[in-house]
Formats: C-alpha cells, sequence, structure tokens
C-alpha cells in the first residue's frame, strides 16, 4: 500500500531522518515505534505532504506521490490524524465531519451560493454520512456540541471519525494513545481493529506498547533518524537492539 | 433552516416596507448608502470572518468597480448595466490573479500586503488625472436606466441598491451554511487540518478573495451611478478601516452582524452631524473596546453580555 | 555633469529619508521580536515626535534642545499608556484582534491630535540654521548632517544595547522564546513595556529629527509608518543592520523614482517595493530561510 524509499530529511545541518526504507503492507495494522527524537513524526508529515523530503521517494500504491501537496494526497486515499488533535474547535462535531467529506462532495461557490437541486441532495448525503461515521467511532451522542469544548479522548474519536469520512485507503496516526487513560485505550484499540475491518490499511506511531503489542501485525523500529529493525511483534520484542535503544545497555 | 428563510423574508419585508413609512426624506438617502456599505461589508466578512484571511484593501476593489463605470459610461459613452458587468469580470479577474501571491501571506503581511494594494489603487486613482479627473473627481456620471425608467431619485435608488444588497445577502447565506462555508471555517480554524483533510485551501482563499471583489466592485458601480460624482477620497485607506470596523462591531463570522455594523455606522455620523471631527476618535474608540470587551461583535457579544449580566433564576446553566 | 549632480541630490534626500525609515524599521522589529506584534501605531509615534517638539517650542516656549526631550518623554508616555490599555489585557489575543487594537489606537491617537492642534501642517525650523553645505556638486542641509548623526548613533547604541546589556540580551531571549525567557527568569512583561518605550522614544526622535525637512501634521503618521514597516520587512524583522540597509535603499530608490520618473507616484514605488519583497521573498533580503517545525 505504502512505500518509503530511501526517505532522508534535513533541516539546515541537522539530519533528522536517513535512508528511511520500508513498506505498510494492504490491510495490516503497521506500527512505528522507536524513542523520543527519532523523527517518527518528521517521517509522517513527509508521508502526508506537509515536508517534502530532502531525498528519497513516497509510493502510494506503487505511485509517486513524493511532489503532491496535502490536499492531493487526501483525495488520494492517504489520511492523518494528528498528535495534538487539530480539530476545528469553532464548529460543531458533526460539521467537523462534515469537513471530512469535502472530497467525497463537489459542490463550488456557484452550486451553494444559488442553492442548486443537486447541491442540496448532496448537503442531505453528507449529513448523512457524516451522522454514520459519528456514529462508527461511538460519540453520536456529541454531534451538536462545539468541537472545542471536547474532552481529549472524545476529541481524539472525533477525530478519527472525521478522517474515515474521507474514505482513505490508508490512515495515519500520530500517537492516537497519547493522553488517553487504560479504559479509553481499549476503547481505541477496538476502534482501530473495526477501521481494518472496513478496508483501510492502518499505520500508527505510538509509544504505547501494550497497544502496538496487541494489534499491530507489523512494527518498524526507528531510531535517532534510521531504521533500527523490522517485523512482526515478536520478533521485534526478541531484538536485542531494539531493547538496547529503549532501554539502554544492560 | 426554516427559521433561518423566514428571518431572511422578514428582513426583505423590512427593507421594503421602511422608505414607504419614511417617504422622499432625507433618512431614505442615507439608507441608499447603508445598502452599498452593506455589500461592501457583507464582502469583507465572508472574507474575514469566515476564512479569517484579514484585508486592509477593500476600498481599491469598491474604488475599481466606481471609476471603472465612472469612466466607461462618461468617456466610453458604454451602456451603464453593460459597464457594471464589464467591470465586475475585470476586477473579479484581477483580485483572482493578485489573490494568488497576496494569500499566501498571513497574518500582519498579509494585512500590510492588502494595505499596499489600496494604497496603489487611491494613488493611481489621483494620478491618473485624464482618466479620472484626479483629486477633483470624476462628475457627470449618468443614472442607471431600464428602457425610460431612471433611477434618478433617492427612493428609486434605495430599492435599487437594496435589490442588489438582499441578493447578496440571500447568496452569502447560501454559502455559509454549505461544503464551501464550513470549508472557509475550517480553514479559519486550522489551515493545516483543512488541507490534510483534502480542502484546497490555496484555492479557496483565492475564491473567497475573488467573491469579495466582485461584490465590493458591483457596490462601486451602483455608488457611483447613484451619487453621479465620484472622488478618490471615497476610497482610500480611511474607507478600508471603516468597513473593518463595521465588520467587527457588527460581529465577524455573522451575515446580519455585517449589516448591521453597516448600517450603525453609517446612521451614526449621519446622526452625530454636529460631532463632525470626533468621528475618527469615536472608530478608534470603538474597535479598541469592542476588540477587547466584546470581541463577538454586537450580533453575539450583546446576548453573550445580557447573558452574564443577567443571572439565571431558574437553575439552568 | 548635471544631470550627475541631480542623481547625487536625489541619492542624497533618498539616504535621509532612508535613515528615517531605518529608525521606524527599527521601532518596529523591536516590538515584533519581543511581543510578536506589528505596531500599527508606531506611524502615530512619529508623528507625535514633531508635533509635540513643535507644541513645546511654540506654546511651552522652551529652548529647542528641551522641547525634543519633552517631546520624546510625551510620545514614551503614550507608549506606555498603550501596552498597558491596550496591549496587556490582550496576552493570548489573535493576529487579527491585535492588529485591529493597534490600528483602532492609531485612529485615537491621530484623531487626539488633530483634535488639539487641527489638520493643518506645522514648521519645525532646523536644528542648525538652513546654510547649505555642498558635497560632490549635491546640496547638503545641516539637518541632513543631524539625521545621519543621529542615525548613526542609535545604530550603535542598539548594537551596544541588545549584545551587551543584560536588559538588551533578554529582550532578546524573549524573542526567540517567550516561554523559555519566562521560565529563565526574565520577566516577559516588563520587557514588553521596555520594547514599547524604546520604540516610541525611537519613533518619536524619527519624526522630530525629519520635522524640519518635511514638515509635520496630524496625519504624516500613516506613510511614515508604511514605509518603515517596508524597511523592517526588507530586513527581515531584525534589529540590525538589514532594516537599517532596508530602509536606506527603500528611501534612496523611492527618491530616484521621484526625481526620474513621476513624484506623483512617489508613495506607489515605496509599496509596489513592498509588494514585491512580500511575493518573492518575505523572509527578508538578508536573511537566510527558516523552516517551521509542525
Amino acid at each position: 500500500m505504502l512505500e518509503l524509499s530511501g526517505i532522508g530529511k534535513r533541516f539546515g545541518g541537522l539530519t533528522a531522518l536517513e535512508g528511511i526504507s520500508f513498506r505498510v503492507a494492504q490491510g495490516s495494522i503497521t506500527g512505528i515505534i522507536g524513542p523520543n527524537g527519532a523523527g517518527k513524526t518528521t517521517l509522517f508529515n513527509i508521508a502526508t505532504g506537509i515536508y517534502t523530503p530532502s531525498s528519497g521517494q513516497v509510493l502510494l500504491q506503487g505511485k509517486d506521490i513524493s511532489a503532491l501537496p496535502p490536499e492531493r494526497r487526501a483525495r488520494l486515499g492517504l489520511v492523518r490524524t494528528f498528535q495534538n488533535i487539530e480539530l476545528f474547535g469553532k464548529m460543531t462535531v458533526l460539521e467537523n465531519v462534515m469537513v471530512g467529506l469535502h472530497t467525497q462532495s463537489s459542490s463550488g461557490f456557484f452550486s451553494c451560493a444559488f442553492r442548486m437541486p443537486w447541491q442540496m441532495n448532496e448537503e442531505h448525503r453528507v449529513r448523512e454520512k457524516a451522522e454514520e461515521w459519528l456514529a462508527f467511532a461511538g460519540i453520536a451522542e456529541l454531534e451538536s456540541l462545539q468541537a472545542g469544548t471536547l474532552s481529549f479522548g472524545k476529541g481524539r474519536l472525533l477525530e478519527i471519525a472525521r478522517a474515515m469520512a474521507l474514505e482513505p485507503k490508508l490512515l495515519l496516526m500520530d500517537e492516537p494513545a497519547a493522553g488517553l487513560n487504560s479504559y479509553e485505550t481499549a476503547q481505541l484499540a477496538e476502534l482501530i481493529k473495526r477501521i481494518r475491518d472496513h478496508g483501510v490499511t492502518v499505520a500508527l506511531v505510538e509509544h504505547d506498547m501494550d497497544l502496538v503489542m496487541d494489534i499491530c501485525d507489523a512494527l518498524v523500529v526507528l531510531n535517532l533518524g534510521t531504521m533500527l529493525a523490522e517485523g512482526t511483534p515478536r520478533e521485534i520484542q526478541d531484538n536485542q537492539a531494539v531493547v538496547t535503544a529503549y532501554l539502554g545497555e544492560a | 433552516m426554516k427559521s433561518d428563510k423566514l428571518k431572511f423574508f422578514l428582513f426583505c419585508l423590512a427593507v421594503l416596507l421602511v422608505p414607504l413609512l419614511l417617504g422622499q426624506g432625507y433618512l431614505t438617502n442615507v439608507l441608499v448608502f447603508v445598502g452599498i456599505n452593506s455589500m461592501l461589508a457583507l464582502g469583507l466578512n465572508l472574507l474575514l470572518g469566515y476564512a479569517g484571511q484579514i484585508s486592509l484593501g477593500q476600498a481599491a476593489f469598491f474604488g475599481l468597480g466606481a471609476y471603472g463605470s465612472g469612466v466607461l459610461t462618461t468617456q466610453f459613452a458604454l451602456n451603464p448595466w453593460l459597464a457594471m458587468v464589464l467591470v465586475a469580470v475585470c476586477v473579479a479577474t484581477f483580485a483572482f490573479a493578485i489573490g494568488f501571491p497576496v494569500l499566501r501571506l498571513k497574518g500582519h503581511y498579509l494585512a500590510m500586503a492588502t494595505l499596499g494594494v489600496g494604497v496603489i489603487a487611491h494613488i493611481a486613482f489621483n494620478e491618473t488625472i485624464d482618466l479620472t479627473g484626479g483629486p477633483s473627481g470624476l462628475s457627470g456620471i449618468p443614472n442607471l436606466t431600464i428602457g425610460s425608467f431612471s433611477f434618478d431619485s433617492d427612493l428609486k435608488n434605495y430599492y435599487l441598491v437594496w435589490s442588489f444588497a438582499l441578493v447578496s445577502i440571500l447568496l452569502s447565506l447560501n454559502l455559509v451554511n454549505s461544503r464551501v462555508g464550513r470549508g472557509l471555517r475550517a480553514i479559519h480554524d486550522s489551515e493545516v487540518a483543512a488541507r490534510v483533510m483534502g480542502v484546497n485551501a490555496r484555492l479557496m482563499k483565492v475564491q473567497v478573495f475573488t467573491l469579495s471583489a466582485l461584490i465590493s466592485a458591483v457596490a462601486g458601480s451602483l455608488y457611483c451611478h447613484v451619487m453621479t460624482f465620484i472622488s478618490p477620497t471615497s476610497f482610500g485607506f480611511n474607507v478600508s478601516i471603516e468597513l473593518l470596523t463595521m465588520v467587527v462591531i457588527g460581529g465577524l463570522g455573522s451575515v446580519y452582524g455585517s449589516i448591521l455594523g453597516a448600517a450603525l455606522l453609517t446612521l451614526l455620523p449621519e446622526m452625530l452631524r454636529s460631532f463632525q471631527d470626533y468621528d475618527i476618535i469615536c472608530y478608534g474608540l470603538l474597535l479598541v473596546s469592542m476588540t477587547i470587551y466584546v470581541p463577538g461583535g454586537l450580533v453575539r457579544g450583546i446576548p453573550a453580555l445580557l447573558r452574564r449580566l443577567v443571572p439565571a433564576r431558574s437553575g439552568h446553566a | 555633469m548635471e544631470f550627475f549632480n541631480e542623481i547625487t541630490q536625489f541619492v542624497i534626500s533618498g539616504l535621509a529619508t532612508g535613515a528615517i525609515y531605518a529608525l521606524i524599521g527599527l521601532s518596529f522589529a523591536i516590538i515584533f521580536n519581543s511581543t510578536g506584534i506589528i505596531n500599527f501605531a508606531q506611524g502615530e509615534f512619529v508623528m507625535l515626535g514633531g508635533v509635540l517638539t513643535i507644541f513645546s517650542l511654540t506654546a511651552l516656549k522652551l529652548p529647542i534642545l528641551v522641547a525634543v526631550l519633552a517631546a520624546v518623554a510625551g510620545t514614551t508616555l503614550v507608549g506606555v499608556v498603550f501596552e498597558r490599555l491596550a496591549i496587556r489585557p490582550l496576552k493570548d489575543a489573535t493576529p487579527l484582534a491585535l492588529i485591529i487594537i493597534t490600528i483602532g489606537a492609531s485612529i485615537l491617537i491621530r484623531g487626539m491630535v488633530m483634535l488639539l492642534w487641527g489638520k493643518d501642517t506645522q514648521v519645525l525650523p532646523p536644528f542648525s540654521g538652513n546654510t547649505p553645505l555642498h558635497l560632490a556638486g549635491a546640496t547638503l542641509l545641516p539637518q541632513h548632517l543631524w539625521i545621519f548623526g543621529v542615525t548613526l548613533l542609535v545604530i550603535v547604541g542598539s548594537r551596544l544595547f541588545f549584545h551587551h546589556t543584560i536588559n538588551g540580551k533578554a529582550m532578546r531571549a524573549c524573542s526567540f522564546n517567550r516561554r523559555a525567557a519566562n521560565l529563565v527568569g526574565i520577566s516577559v512583561g516588563r520587557m514588553v513595556l521596555l520594547s514599547f518605550i524604546i520604540s516610541a522614544a525611537l519613533g518619536s526622535l524619527a519624526g522630530v529629527i525629519i520635522a524640519p525637512l518635511t514638515m509635520t501634521a496630524y496625519d504624516v503618521g500613516i506613510m511614515l509608518g508604511l514605509k518603515g514597516f517596508c524597511a523592517a520587512i526588507m530586513g527581515g524583522m531584525g534589529s540590525g543592520l538589514g532594516t537599517v540597509l532596508g530602509g536606506l535603499i527603500l528611501g534612496t530608490l523611492e527618491s530616484l523614482g521621484a526625481g526620474l520618473i513621476s513624484s506623483g507616484y512617489k508613495d506607489a514605488i515605496a509599496f509596489l517595493i513592498l509588494l514585491l519583497i512580500l511575493f518573492i521573498r518575505p523572509q527578508g533580503l538578508f536573511k537566510k530561510g527558516e523552516t517551521d517545525r509542525v
């Protein structure tokens, strides 16, 4: 589904990433882990088009998307959630998800201003679909609340519902469990599995090892901007280099 | 949705009936300008209140519309309606073209760039004397006519201008509660997130900028035909600031708020005629105090203020 | 030879106005660097410098030097009041709110000056008389020398202040990272106040030394402020040489344009330059690019 090939990123004199190459298999839940500062968020930013890589390519289903801006990648099916949730705080919960359906609709300035019949139909359809996604994420009852007033855990779920509204092929989640308690994390795990069952490939950056080991089919380990290891959770747990990177020399 | 339609219908009714109550008085003349300013404020609000893009140069498009129509109908004897359409298309194209480089900027830089555009336009109005008459202004602009019916009185101009204004209001209301409106508000809240969600932020910002310029240009054309005389002082930096004040006071992001702001800031100076020179201080005071104490503008701020001042006795939070 | 003399004349008067733009630009940069705010009212501080000096001279009958000091002090006071009343309460405001507030304040100040002293232009006599000096075929007025001299002093002074005094370094720390500065014990509130004091003083000083050449009135602040801002942008909003160079280049280009092309479009030239810089190189002519972390 996703392939990163030889990705490198330099910020002035600082080399944040170098020689990152791996594949995310279709239909899998892949975890990207590593100590803080390993470059995981930078990698995500490159994958979603917020940064351009200094070297290497990003390929989505074999197609080179390295030069495409975020909005183009979204239309191709690559969607991402943020570590510090970036909700549209002043809009309602439902409206947030409706924005997610932007790519699934097409009315422009003219149709909207003049309330063309096809625009009104589309509006109706968008509203219904948004309500479906809220139910999918388990927060249907919050639909009229202002997004900025939600608790962190609920906000997280809203962000996921919004991302799913784009009907992504690949969902990149940046530390989805950050700031959640163990109950909320368990709910999140269930939701991610449901997302995978829905046919979406998931890649997540995470620190919560329990969550990662529980739901991931494959893991990629980064350290200090380079790749340390790649494999199934079992293999990674037994990998000496990984243990050393996280815990230091015994 | 139903209540929105009702609100608009009632508003239209009010607009249609008011001059019948006032007759041919002086107030009707002022209300014509409330209509013009409402259109301008509406345009700015779409850009500023919804998409969150600061513009201190709206007067430029207003002026381009006015001078465009004025010059075409006096120097080239073009049919006023044709001129209006031509000018609107040209100004919109111009806005679309400069929109791309200008709207790549953010915050203060955007404010300065739009300010620069406004100032350059104003200087151009003053200096292209052969075309515009320079500081002495452009006179002899014909009224708009339909067949043999000429819009040459305050009452007729009132209905002319407010027809356009009501259409602009309706279109704005439709836009705001639609996919486009949500896209704009998303860009305002978090441009990064909007882009990641597939919203083409760059294009939408330029589109709303163009729409805003278009509305301002049409307002400008109407203005020149109503006034039959225009001069550069009506299109300077001060006017851009007045518009900003109207939108801020009425309430950013509220369509009716812009109308309220426009009405207040057009009517008040007229009523305070004797305080002629104090108006500039009032604007400054209003801007500062509204921004600090009533940030939602009158439309949202006053109800919020009332809620705080009048304690709820029924126990609801 | 005639033509060459003309050019030199344009360049010299351009450099003089450019020095003023540089000073105003520096004051923009100082406030921006410690607060992140673009103070749209900066131009009014410049205007107040000239207007208050004339007032002190004519109404209060103070000797010229004292009048200048009084004007600078008065403007600084206005700056402090402005900071306390309008900026302080809005620590977490959006850029839009801040822009609107500073615009509102500038309108207020302008309005008050108009009410107190009317709309007419006022004349400030030059500091050292009017006998022109001749240099390289062009005429230099003593006031030009005052301008260059004061600007040089300010540049040296600001360099010393920002790099060799505790307060100056503290202000620079605030501009890099407010929270970190706070954590190491720098009183950010006090630094903000200090930056307004310095900017108001600098702005008014610029207004005083240019007033004898260009006359002053209640509305000169707008254009001067905007052009000073242009200089600051050209210098990348830095408090150093970049802004000074930006101002000098702007003043010279404007003067040459006015002299060679058309004087009516003089102001337009400055804004065209501003637009070009904003479109092509918003980080300034002299700074290297930076990246932001998402």
